[in-house]
């Protein structure tokens, strides 16, 4: 069924100079999945991020979302769309406030914010549904709090509150657990698992018990290609995979 | 707006009432344009996170085409200065669409090497006076009843003009535009992945800034009934960076302070000659190594409260 399919890349690839850092990756996320993309330092799932959503420039191939190709479109336009990222390295406002992070992004929902000679007092009728989002993950005794004074582990969730609230279609999570102390780690896969109801999730992700925990379908990149595809138990047994992730001899 | 930026809102107000009191008036005037001329930069760079080393192109632009149109064209005042704001909007138009796809120190370098266009293209220019400038621009007669060669009227013009333009670049920080433009200098590809068309936010910022810029230059001009060289020279462009540092980058009164600290320096030492700059040289040494944050920032921080 063509219709289960939310994202679809064709023979995506992207060469930098004289390196190729994403080689004919061919790709279908299926609606509703978390779908994990796995592989050793270098192996290209950070530039499949990036190509996605056209942070980069593919050299070749396809990008379809929904049907429909996103290959060229801005990145702008592709979140406007529903296809909404996060970053490896925190991505949050850092000098705002955590409650003004997550209603820059519901702010969205006004259209362009062109205006400048409103007052932001205008702003103030998000503010529930921002509170909201951030009781969700957690941070709710932190409303007032500069994001940059938060400790990591709440940063990352302050950032999944902020997608959350465009409330997208698809969420691309680049590493959310990297850098994590043990308990957050167990409290971020939980409110991914929670985010992904009724959502689709492509996520990048080291912790192989967070992958084994929250994915329905993985898949290994090696150098830039596709090497093995399927649900955790194929996968983790392949001894291809073994190989890649542990080096000759594990084999 | 806090409380405390209201009791500083009154007490600027207060203080540029009084002051003609105890100081030159010409003197304040032009405190205040440069204030003014400040505060559209500080728009630019503290709020939306663009050092543009080119903004003199903005206040001489309106200066020449607002003393042209007074006195050439025999524009009345308010026309004259609406006049040579259109142009520094529509400069900031051209420039900014050009010079917004760059970020970091090579926006800064096009938003020079494009004011050095400017100012060569001024210095050749006929209508300019080379430079002579654009000597005795009338002040005419404001709305057709207000004769702004009586030093009070000019004066109270001024302080209306720097008064809205001061409170339209509060609004314009606190406002949902604030907001995105904030978001954006604090992390640019985060605001991008929410989906903001970031480089539209940037140009609205920087014409914003370009026309209220312009503003400052076309009242200098009727202030001082001249329109000169001096103006779109680089090293305005640089003045108004020093201004900015010194009073507060990124706060609301910073670049008011910092405006009337670097006249006054010039006013009071000009028999100083030349060591002028050195003595403003070394002020911006002083602050970039003890208060980074600028006169007005350091005070916030210590009162705990954004100024």
């Amino acid at each position: 069924m063509a219709n289960d399919v939310i994202l679809e890349t064709r023979g995506l690839t992207k060469e930098f100079k004289g390196f190729v850092a994403v080689q004919d990756v061919s790709l279908k996320v299926r609606r509703g999945s978390i779908h994990a993309l796995i592989g050793p330092n270098g192996a290209g799932k950070t530039t499949c991020f990036n190509l996605l959503t056209h942070f980069l420039e593919p050299t070749r191939g396809q990008i379809l979302y929904n049907g429909r190709e996103i290959t060229g479109s801005s990145p702008a336009s592709i979140a406007r769309m529903g296809l909404v990222r996060s970053f490896q390295i925190s991505a949050v406002f850092p000098h705002l406030t955590v409650l003004e992070n997550v209603r820059i992004a519901l702010q969205r929902k006004r259209g362009a914010s062109f205006d400048f000679w409103r007052a932001e007092g205008v702003l103030n009728e998000l503010n529930a549904k921002a509170r909201e989002l951030i009781e969700s993950v957690g941070l709710a005794e932190f409303e007032t709090t500069a994001a940059v004074e938060l400790p990591y582990g709440r940063k990352r969730a302050l950032e999944i509150a902020t997608t959350l609230a465009l409330d997208p279609e698809m969420m691309l999570l680049d590493e959310p657990t990297a850098g994590m102390a043990h308990q957050d780690v167990d409290r971020i896969s939980a409110l991914i698992k929670k985010a992904a109801v009724n959502r689709t999730v492509l996520m990048v992700e080291h912790n192989l018990s967070v992958v084994e925990h929250l994915s329905d379908r993985i898949t290994v990149l090696q150098r830039g290609e596709i090497l093995a595809e399927g649900d955790y138990k194929t996968v983790s047994v392949n001894p291809e995979v073994i190989q890649a992730y542990l080096g000759a001899g594990h084999g | 707006m806090p409380r405390a930026q209201k009791i500083a809102l009154a007490v600027m107000a207060a203080f540029f009432l009084l002051a003609p009191l105890a100081m030159y008036p010409i003197f304040l005037m032009k405190a205040m344009c440069f204030a003014l001329f400040a505060c559209a930069f500080n728009l630019l760079i503290g709020f939306g996170g663009l050092l543009s080393f080119g903004h003199a192109m903005f206040l001489g632009t309106a200066g020449y085409a607002t003393a042209h149109a007074a006195k050439v064209w025999g524009f009345p005042p308010e026309f004259a200065i609406l006049f040579g704001t259109a142009c520094a909007a529509v400069l900031g138009l051209v420039t900014g669409l050009l010079a917004i796809r760059r970020q970091g120190i090579y926006f800064a370098m096009i938003t020079l090497a494009l004011a050095q266009m400017i100012y060569f293209y001024y210095l050749q220019a006929a209508f300019t006076g080379g430079e002579d400038g654009i000597q005795a621009v009338p002040r005419g007669v404001l709305f057709g009843f207000i004769d702004l060669s009586n030093v009070w009227a000019i004066y109270g013009t001024v302080f209306v003009i720097f008064m809205a333009g001061f409170l339209l670049i509060y609004r314009v920080i606190h406002s949902p535009f604030g907001q995105v433009l904030k978001a954006i200098r604090e992390n640019e590809p985060r605001a991008l992945s929410l989906g903001y068309d970031v480089n539209r936010y940037k140009l609205l910022a920087y014409m914003l800034s370009a026309t209220l810029a312009g503003l400052a230059g076309a009242t200098k001009a009727l202030v001082f009934q001249l329109a000169s060289l001096t103006d779109v020279h680089w090293s305005m462009s640089g003045e108004v960076v020093l201004m900015t540092l010194l009073g507060g980058l990124g706060t609301v009164f910073g670049p008011v302070v910092g405006a009337f600290i670097i006249i006054s320096l010039e006013n009071y030492l000009a028999q100083l000659g030349a060591w002028v700059t050195i003595v403003q040289g070394v002020i911006f040494v002083i602050c970039v190594l003890t208060f980074r944050r600028g006169v007005i920032g350091e005070l916030g921080s210590w009162l705990k409260k954004p100024l």
